[in-house]
């Protein structure tokens, strides 16, 4: 088979993800003359938060919901497609290996790519919200409308019930309102603690910038508009036999139940880290945005020597401090690769570091106001189900945690839970919290799935004709030189 | 359960379960179901429930479907194209039996 | 702690050896310095398999089957064991021949458990199989089953026999002591009448404490899995002229396996896979099978595996001391074998021999002076 050589097999930049960080270093990488190739699983730059400007650029009824924050995206994807940089959309990458080495996947089929150096952007993904009947059709993220409104112009026709908490439950009631969608009800789940806990780090968080006002602004608008809203809900569950019919829930000491066809769910977003873990980076548990991030320093260098990782992939900040780190990921690649000096570095980034710890400051306060209800993380329910790909349960987890199984890795050869396509991204983390509750040990004792690349799937005909790879031994399987252990005796 | 804005400016027709489905060129093929109010786009493979796109990002393989013969494609990945055969996944993938080429 | 005998290694042949020393009234202390079916016993393909052995290992493979036909009677589980035959395919003209050679020198040792079949009746045993095949050597009463389950069924046998396996237990030194053996292993101290070293790639280390050292190497086998496919077949294949170990378990997923080693470190137990090798088992998949090329891999993994240059494993008395009994190094197709071989090791603890010929396992077969 005949792979169209669209490009070398080699690279000196290597960006995967074209959100905002992915952008940015790209952008950097481009002025200071770094090559810089974009692997860009989507189909046009932007991420998900930009998802579809170039396109929405041209359709003004878009455009008018979704706001000034996504407007902006336009210029930066304008500075991105000037910037010199190669820009492979439809492009997944579905292996990092420790040398730089990429194993990509796109329409011309399947390659493996050298890298001199690889900065990882891949962005976030909405947290999984596992819930009592989550799996009907009829429920998606709050992020997946938005993705639907945003790609596709999109707006629910039917009543919307909005279940969750977080900044984008806020944004996306008031962009739907404005798109004429009807809100049934805005269940709001921020735990009441949350206020209290989040109220000492409000006032530096409101000074450091202009989303908490604005985020408060919307807040009112919401409300006013007459939205139902409930505060403190719990024990949501959805019902529904084929598809959803309503969703019942407590909140204010009363039981509720409201007859729906779309439900919303949202609980913050966690970054994707199955590129950062296949590439082996370390990964600690962050017990504040409570998910597993890649260990980076502040330039997103991570103790794998190529390998850099920037943006909500590596950590949440949003749009603002993914650039920022996109940014500054370049900067400390170009001064590896000698296209810039060391007090060049330094002075370049100064001022970027300081921008990013006023939005750290922003950034804690809507941690701790929005960090999730332990019954999302390990819900109650036995019923609930945890893996949806292969349909197992949080009860059936507790059942192998009373025989002795220590952490998700053991539970999925036990009960296949994180074996199916997802390859654990929507039960991870709830299998390793529900373990973890059940065994009464911590997030980090419990550890997190063992990533097995490839982490996206390539068909059995793609692997086949993977070019850039050398030949393994022909025949028999290859007699090893590895370590003999006489010496040991 | 979804609705456009605006009609389609670039319209593009492709077959779902042979059913005609317009959409909007650049819509993903999950977007395009959506639109035109499928309920669900495959079943779960052991109980057999209905299932229907969840993240829409690419993440949570729901919205899976075959696409021109080939299955477990995920529709919020994949473009309309016109003329694209879709279908229903109900369960695992069918491999054409019989003999190879 | 004070035991009759302290197992070294708590894999499938670890508990499979402390399930038949307890059977026979033996106090048994397992040591397993991670957690049971952690490395090759919970990462192989999971083939049961006689068909092709090494023909030292052909009469164990045989008595071992007879305890796989009825697994559930030793282990109280059916380990997901299914008797679907295990099938060689040869793709070309010498293949076939190699095949052919092979049928005739089991014939020759009166082995009738392996059975050439034509392309024809290839064709019809294993739909969707490409046209070109020549035909291959299938051994009928061979089949498949769940490492891991099947692991952890020896190992709550074990346990409900009275055994008691320590996890996170890395065994530090082995001194002689009065009746047998002091070990030292982490926290904890074990007296023992007796070693059993079923440490698996670790096995020669442990033999090197026991006094015996072995050129035991490693490698690292590279498995992949697919999304559910359809069911559509029923024996395990196995690669001829090219290696390829290649089934459909219960579930509908495909297990490709097939040799190609991992990149990885057998001490720090971290390992990542090589393109390259996975390239090349899918290959051989998609040339056997051409319709399989839209399904999707969704997972590789590796086990680590103790190797010798002579691909048979050490099974046998040790040579320094009377009281230490080996059995490791199963070069990657130890799974089958294990019901076998712990009957064989409480044998030789407790009567000094075994009932099967084990001669060419021996410890000390290898020239060591290099």
């Amino acid at each position: 088979m005949n792979m169209k050589a669209s490009f070398d097999d080699s690279v000196e930049l290597a960006i995967i993800g074209a959100g905002p960080a992915g952008l940015a270093a790209a952008i950097t990488a481009g002025e200071l003359g770094v090559k810089a190739t974009v692997f860009d699983e989507g189909s046009g730059p932007g991420g998900q938060i930009y998802r579809a400007i170039e396109d929405t650029g041209n359709r003004p009824e878009r455009l008018a919901l979704l706001g000034e924050d996504y407007a902006k995206g336009g210029d930066q994807v304008q500075r991105f497609r000037a910037s010199g940089c190669r820009y492979l959309p439809g492009h997944g990458v579905f292996d990092i290996a420790p040398d730089g080495g990429l194993g990509v996947n796109g329409p011309d089929g399947a390659r493996w790519i050298a890298a001199r150096r690889v900065i990882i952007a891949p962005g976030a993904m909405e947290r999984p919200v596992p819930l009592p009947g989550w799996t009907l059709p009829g429920v998606m993220g709050a992020g997946a409308a938005q993705t639907l409104l945003k790609s596709s112009g999109l707006v629910p026709s039917t009543p919307v019930v909005l279940a969750g908490s977080g900044p984008l439950v806020v944004l996306i009631a008031r962009q739907l309102l404005a798109a004429g969608a009807r809100i049934a009800a805005v269940l709001d789940t921020t735990p009441r603690a949350n206020f209290m806990n989040a109220a000492p780090l409000l006032p530096s968080a409101y000074v450091a910038g202009n989303d908490l006002r604005k985020g408060l602004r919307w807040l009112r608008e919401v409300k006013r508009s007459g939205t139902a809203w409930h505060k403190g809900v719990s024990r949501i569950r959805i019902e529904g036999d084929e598809a959803v019919e309503a969703i019942s829930f407590s909140a204010g000491g009363r039981s509720q139940r409201i007859a729906c066809r779309l439900v919303l769910l949202h609980e913050g977003v966690i970054p994707n880290v199955q590129l950062s873990m296949a590439a082996g980076i370390e990964h600690d548990f962050d017990d504040t945005q409570w998910c597993w991030r890649p260990r980076a320093d502040a330039f997103g260098r991570t103790g794998v020597e190529p390998i850099l990782v920037a943006g909500d992939g590596a950590g949440i900040g949003g749009a603002d401090l993914a650039a920022d780190a996109g940014h500054l990921a370049a900067l400390a690649v170009a001064a590896d690769l000698g296209r810039l000096a060391a007090g060049d570095l330094e002075t370049r980034s100064r001022p970027i570091l300081a921008r990013m710890r006023a939005g750290r400051r922003v950034r804690r306060f809507l941690d701790c106001l929005y960090r999730p209800h332990q019954e999302v993380l390990a819900p109650p329910d036995d019923e609930t189900m945890v893996c949806r790909c292969e349909e197992v349960t949080a009860g059936e987890l507790r059942r192998v945690a009373a025989m002795g199984c220590p952490g998700p890795n053991q539970a999925k050869a036990f009960t296949r839970c994180g074996m199916g396509p997802c390859q654990g991204r929507m039960c991870g983390l709830t299998a390793a919290a529900v373990l973890a509750s059940a065994g009464g040990r911590s997030m980090a004792e419990v550890g997190h799935l063992r990533i097995r690349p490839p982490v996206k799937p390539i068909t059995v005909g793609e692997l086949a004709g993977l070019a850039g790879v050398g030949e393994p031994p022909a025949g028999a399987p290859p007699m090893p030189t590895g370590p003999k252990d006489e010496e040991d005796a | 359960m979804f609705q456009r804005l605006c009609e389609p400016r670039e319209p593009v027709s492709f077959d779902f379960e042979g059913e005609m489905v317009t959409a909007e060129a650049g819509d993903t093929v999950a977007a395009a179901l959506l639109a035109h109010g499928v309920g669900h786009n495959r079943r779960a493979v052991v109980s057999g429930d209905r299932r229907a796109p969840h993240c829409l990002i690419g993440a949570c393989f729901e919205c899976l479907v075959e696409i021109d013969g080939r299955p477990n494609r995920q529709a919020c990945l994949t473009t309309v194209r016109a003329g694209m055969r879709v279908r229903r996944q109900d369960g695992p993938a069918k491999v054409k039996n019989g003999g190879g080429e | 702690m004070k035991a009759d005998v302290a197992v070294i290694g708590g894999g499938i042949h670890g508990c499979s050896a402390a399930l038949n020393l307890a059977r026979r009234g033996l106090k048994v202390v397992v040591l397993e310095k991670d957690h049971v079916g952690r490395h090759a016993s919970g990462a192989n393909a999971g083939g049961v398999r006689t068909l092709l052995r090494h023909e030292a290992e052909v009469p164990l493979a045989l008595a071992s089957r007879a305890i796989w036909h009825d697994i559930e009677s030793e282990l109280g589980d059916d380990c997901r064991y299914h008797t679907v035959g295990q099938l060689a395919v040869a793709e070309t003209d010498a293949g076939l021949d190699e095949l052919r050679a092979r049928d005739a020198r089991m014939h020759d040792l009166g082995y009738s458990h392996e059975e050439l079949i034509n392309a024809d009746e290839l064709k019809a045993l294993v739909p969707g199989i490409a046209a070109t095949v020549r035909g291959g050597l299938m051994a009928r009463e061979d089949g498949a089953a769940s490492p891991y389950h099947t692991t952890l069924a020896f190992r709550r046998a074990a346990l409900a026999t009275g055994v008691d396996i320590h996890e996170g237990c890395r065994v530090e030194t082995l001194a002689p002591a009065a009746k047998g053996w002091r070990v030292a292993a982490t926290g904890i101290e074990v007296e023992a009448g007796f070693i059993v070293n079923t440490a698996g790639a670790w096995g020669g280390h442990i033999a090197g404490l026991i006094g015996d050292p072995v050129p035991l190497s490693y490698f690292l086998p590279m498995m992949m899995v697919t999304a559910r496919v359809e069911p559509f077949l029923k024996p395990v294949i196995i690669g001829t002229e090219r290696p390829l170990s290649f089934k459909q378990m219960l579930n509908g997923t495909l297990v490709i396996g097939g040799g190609r080693p991992a990149i990885g470190d057998r001490d720090t137990m971290t390992y990542r896979p090589d393109f390259a090798g996975l390239k090349a088992s899918a290959e051989t998949v998609r040339d056997l099978f051409p319709m399989l090329g839209d399904v999707p891999v969704v997972r590789s993994w590796a086990g680590i595996e103790g190797i010798f240059a002579d691909e048979i494993p050490v099974i046998g008395p040790s040579r320094a001391s009377s009281n230490a009994v080996h059995a490791f190094g199963f070069c990657g197709h130890g799974f089958q074998l294990a019901p076998i071989v712990g009957r064989l090791v409480a044998e030789l603890v407790m009567q000094g021999k075994a009932s099967l010929p084990i001669a060419a396992f021996a410890v000390d077969r290898f020239d060591t002076t290099e």
